[in-house]
């Protein structure tokens, strides 16, 4: 358990001298750069006209098919890791390729359930 | 406290490679891109063949203005360069780059870490694109949240492949298993890896998301000056982190033709700055996909294919063992 957390000891170093990098160079940066701030300057740009409405604009459902779509496997891909480590071992083999294939099936058949409906046709 | 000492050494390194790295391949990009299309590129900076246009660029990026749009939701926007570099520097903690322990820190479930902490790194190309309050941005952002999702599964399943074949998840275990007749097994999980890895990076041919000629640049378009410079170290940032993933799960990482033990080092870089440079090649060579090709081809082409190498190292490996 102890050398299973060392392990990540130098990541969470990493990660603080990481944002301490971003830190120090950000606050050179605002010792550096001019600072002379407009209204036109702080305009949304598009493409030079004034902008018109609200940035924050509605977006198409679609988007919300793929992203179920998308967590419906991602869940259940995680469940191939642990399983990839020992479905070669002794005393697994075939069958627990049979298993994890079956359980794969019931997703392709989803993803092709997807297809056949068109939710997969973008526009 | 020679513990202490030796994590210090290890952060450093690490570090240095984080900086290093894509310095080198964004020369490599200029040159290569360059000379592909029968330019010189870069020629003046450093003297050289312009060796130092990129610290060039940085210098000038960090006297610029800083500009937050005044529609924008600032702490957001502010902290998305931060989201969208550091994951990329964790993942560098993790690859081995030579046998013994030559690696920032030897994870148990590299693999699964690394898949893991290299998608955090799109989350802040969506919070640049919602937090700037612009129509170009949010667009930008929410393809690149329908680019992510429909990406990361061939990403994470070919990645899965490496991981059945070798029995573990840890990424020097993964090349220490590692044989060159994996480069045959292995080579449809290979292609779709990198075509996904690419595509999640939203490097060309999968630009939609920062196509300049419909929106812009995407999530970038209100960023300027240093905060914009950190989105594109963290776009070559990525390209070091999937060409490194790729060398070490598919490409046998330290493993070379002579002297292993000794020239690992070098034969990791070798390679990754090989993929790197077919990354750069892609670029070059292939037009944008438009946005519904681009989901076609993940969800109908590289998700069906990297199911098949599945099954197919699930077989092979059962077979062997």
């Amino acid at each position: 358990m102890h050398a299973y957390l060392t392990s990540y000891a130098v990541v969470g170093v990493v990660l603080l001298v990481g944002a301490a990098f971003l830190a120090v160079a950000l606050t050179a940066n605002r010792l550096l750069r001019p600072h002379g701030p407009t209204a036109e300057k702080l305009t949304s740009y598009e493409c030079g006209v004034d902008p018109v409405g609200e940035g924050w604009a509605q977006v198409h459902v679609r988007y919300y098919v793929y992203a179920y779509l998308y967590l419906v496997f991602a869940v259940d891909v995680v469940f191939l890791f642990p399983w990839a480590t020992v479905f070669a071992l002794a005393g697994y083999g075939g069958p627990t390729i049979v298993e994890m294939f079956v359980f794969v099936g019931f997703l392709v058949v989803g993803l092709v359930y997807a297809v056949r409906k068109g939710v997969l046709a973008w526009v | 406290m020679n513990v202490a000492v030796e994590v210090a050494v290890r952060v450093v390194l690490v570090f240095a490679a984080f900086l290093l790295f894509p310095l080198v391949v964004g020369y490599m990009e200029h040159k290569a891109m360059a000379h592909m299309q029968g330019r010189l590129g870069p020629m003046y900076a450093g003297g050289f063949h312009g060796w130092a246009q990129l610290v060039a660029d940085g210098v000038k990026f960090a006297q610029k203005e800083d500009i937050v749009p005044a529609d924008a939701d600032r702490t957001v926007f502010k902290l998305a360069p931060w989201i969208a570099l550091l994951p990329y520097l964790l993942v560098l903690v993790v690859v081995p780059v030579g046998p013994g322990g030559l690696v920032g820190s030897d994870v148990d479930a590299g693999l699964f870490y690394a898949l893991a902490v290299m998608s955090v790194g799109v989350v802040g190309a969506v919070m640049a694109g919602y937090a700037s309050a612009n129509k170009f941005a949010l667009l930008g952002g929410i393809r690149v949240a329908a680019q992510l999702m429909a990406y990361e599964l061939p990403l994470v399943l070919s990645a899965v492949s490496a991981a059945m074949a070798a029995g573990t998840l840890s990424l020097g275990g993964i090349v220490g298993a590692w044989r060159p007749w994996w480069l045959a097994w292995q080579l449809l999980a290979l292609v779709v890896f990198l075509v996904a890895g690419v595509a999640e990076l939203r490097r060309p041919p999968f630009d939609m998301p920062v196509a300049d000629s419909e929106i812009i640049f995407g999530p970038y378009t209100e960023y300027t000056g240093l905060r914009f410079a950190l989105f594109l170290l963290a776009e070559y940032a990525g390209i070091v982190v999937v060409s490194a993933l790729a060398t070490v799960l598919f490409l046998g990482g330290w493993k070379g033709p002579v002297l292993d033990a000794q020239l690992g080092w070098l034969w990791t870089c070798v390679k990754v700055l090989f993929v790197a440079f077919v990354v750069i090649w892609l670029r070059v060579s292939f037009p944008r996909l438009r946005e519904d090709q681009l989901q076609r081809f993940a969800w109908m082409g590289l998700v069906p294919l990297a199911l098949a190498q599945l099954l197919l190292t699930a077989i092979v490996k059962v077979a062997i063992s």
